[in-house]
């Protein structure tokens, strides 16, 4: 396992933010942490990553205690951050090469002009990274976290700010990653939209606890709510929610014929289920 | 290590090619240097000493000491912008931050004095550079970097906001004040001459004026003497305060280093912006 988590507490003060958090994470896998703001992902991420101490469990990483975690294990794991205006003088090719060769002690980083190739950032090498757009600074982001080749690649909010557009490119940009690196990568998010594109494993967490995980087929068919069936009946409406939508349908044409009209089914979508099991939760 | 030095390299090039930065290292020995300008035919009291010729020495100890202003300053800033914590998510990338750290600031310190003393040579008569004693100026130069850069880390990370950082500028220029860079201590009442003596700024603007003054200026100073051997006794004890107590504060600042606190500084500062 790359990742194994047991039992995580976090508890600030006396408001306990993460009760009992335990996953586990495979060589190459990508995993999405998906809940709303203030589930406690951060604070997950921010643990496993080994830049917060926490209250209570079992945590692993690469086989080692992120709290324990020496220079050597930090080289071969990847960070993700928003960048906001750090090294703004630094040119994109120079910053790059610069953090790559703080991983020549222990690998071979990730040669700059193949990592700019990769994210796309080849015409903007030699430009001051404050002159970035917010997409492009995105990509310099990722480009950052991967430069040591890491084992493990930690994204919190990656897409944040992002326009559609940026955002499907940093999503083939990922998937690339888990495909052709072996990278296994953790990242969070609250739509459920890109946890689905982009992860193996999706792991629900609501107010500090992991309500449900699995893919999202297995997640749709754990956590299907039933369909809406809307009909009427001589001028006069009905509505009914049924798991079984096909046969109840049938059913209504048997007993009524023609007289059923302005018939509609409303498939539950995995949102509308996450969304009502994270209300349950809050 | 080595990063850690190409990473001041890289630093101190930036702040000499982009304008603003290039803007701040000249106003301050511009205006010294206007400062002078002004001095040069004054006299101090009845000693027959110009003040201009007591003040270049006093300016540059006083512009080195305030490399710990600068010091502080930028950390305070890579903290608020990020530039600390991704120092944290590389191998060795704290240590090397600030080994950059010390290169760039103690580099671009070293440029500033020599912008302010080369023309500073021209513009000011009664120094004694035939005799000038520039093994002091090195030494003297040296290890004040050494008292005062580790406090101004400490500063830095004590302080966490740009905003905060601004009100350590007021007890410095009091400092300034007390510190005899611009007018002898000897003329101060003798508790503040006394508050002065116990600031590194006194005795690295007292180590300039003797390596740079003729040996007869010596008469202004306190007791008449140099006094070389207090200059790096006081020198010395900052200097090793400091380095015992900068990693103990910044590893505590660093180990609080996180995502999420970058973002909630830069929603705060976003909001001060709005």
């Amino acid at each position: 396992m790359v990742l194994t988590v047991d039992g995580l507490r976090m508890r600030y003060g006396d408001r306990e933010v993460l009760h009992d958090v335990t996953f586990e994470a495979r060589p190459g896998e990508v995993l999405a942490l998906l809940g709303p703001n203030g589930a406690g992902k951060s604070t997950t991420i921010e643990i496993l990553e080994g830049f917060r101490l926490r209250s209570a469990g079992r945590v692993e990483v690469l086989g080692v205690d992120p709290a324990a975690g020496d220079e050597r294990w930090r080289s071969r794991i990847g960070i993700v951050l928003q960048s906001w205006r750090d090294h703004g003088n630094w040119r994109v090719g120079e910053l790059l090469h610069h953090l790559g060769s703080y991983y020549t002690p222990y690998q071979r980083a990730w040669p700059t002009g193949e990592l700019l190739d990769a994210v796309g950032l080849t015409p903007y090498a030699g430009q001051k990274i404050k002159t970035l757009s917010g997409g492009q600074r995105r990509r310099l982001d990722v480009a950052i976290g991967i430069v040591g080749r890491p084992d493990v690649l930690f994204l919190d909010e990656p897409t944040t700010g992002f326009d559609p557009e940026a955002r499907s490119e940093f999503h083939e940009l990922v998937r690339g990653l888990a495909a052709e690196q072996g990278t296994t990568i953790l990242l969070t998010t609250h739509d459920l939209d890109e946890a689905s594109k982009l992860a193996h494993r999706i792991l629900v967490l609501a107010a500090g606890r992991i309500i449900a995980a699995g893919s999202t087929a297995q997640l749709t068919e754990l956590i299907a709510g039933e369909d809406e069936v809307r009909w009427s009946v001589d001028g006069q409406a009905f509505r009914k929610s049924t798991a079984d939508s096909t046969a109840f349908v049938r059913e209504l044409f048997a007993t009524y014929g023609d007289a059923v009209s302005e018939l509609e089914v409303r498939r539950v979508s995995l949102e509308d289920t996450y969304l009502a099991l994270v209300r349950e939760q809050a | 290590m080595r990063t850690g030095w190409q990473r001041g390299l890289i630093e101190l090039r930036q702040s000499f090619t982009n304008g603003p930065e290039l803007f701040s290292h000249f106003l301050w020995p511009v205006l010294m240097l206007a400062a002078l300008f002004f001095l040069r035919h004054r006299d101090f009291g009845s000693t027959g000493f110009l003040l201009g010729a007591l003040a270049l020495p006093s300016i540059l100890g006083m512009n080195a000491a305030m490399g710990m202003v600068s010091m502080s300053q930028q950390l305070t800033a890579d903290r608020e912008d990020g530039t600390l914590l991704r120092a944290k998510a590389v191998p060795n990338g704290m240590v090397s931050y600030l080994i950059g750290k010390v290169v760039s600031v103690a580099g671009g310190l070293l440029v500033d004095l020599a912008i302010l003393l080369i023309p500073g040579l021209f513009l000011v008569e009664g120094l004694a550079l035939g005799s000038a004693h520039w093994s002091t100026l090195i030494w003297v130069l040296l290890l004040g970097l050494v008292a005062t850069l580790p406090i101004g880390a400490i500063l830095g990370s004590v302080f966490t906001t740009a905003r905060s950082q601004g009100l350590i500028q007021l007890p410095m220029l009091a400092l300034i004040a007390v510190s005899g860079i611009f007018y002898p201590i000897t003329a101060l009442p003798g508790w503040l001459e006394g508050i002065g003596q116990l600031t590194p700024v006194y005795w690295m603007g007292l180590g300039m004026r003797s390596a740079l003054l003729p040996d007869e200026a010596v008469v202004v100073e306190v007791g008449e003497s140099w006094r070389h051997l207090e200059t790096a006794a006081v020198l010395g004890l900052w200097a090793i305060a400091g380095l015992l107590l900068a990693p103990v504060v910044l590893r505590r600042m660093a180990r609080r280093e996180s995502g999420s606190k970058v973002a909630e500084r830069r929603e705060r500062a976003l909001q001060r912006v709005a």
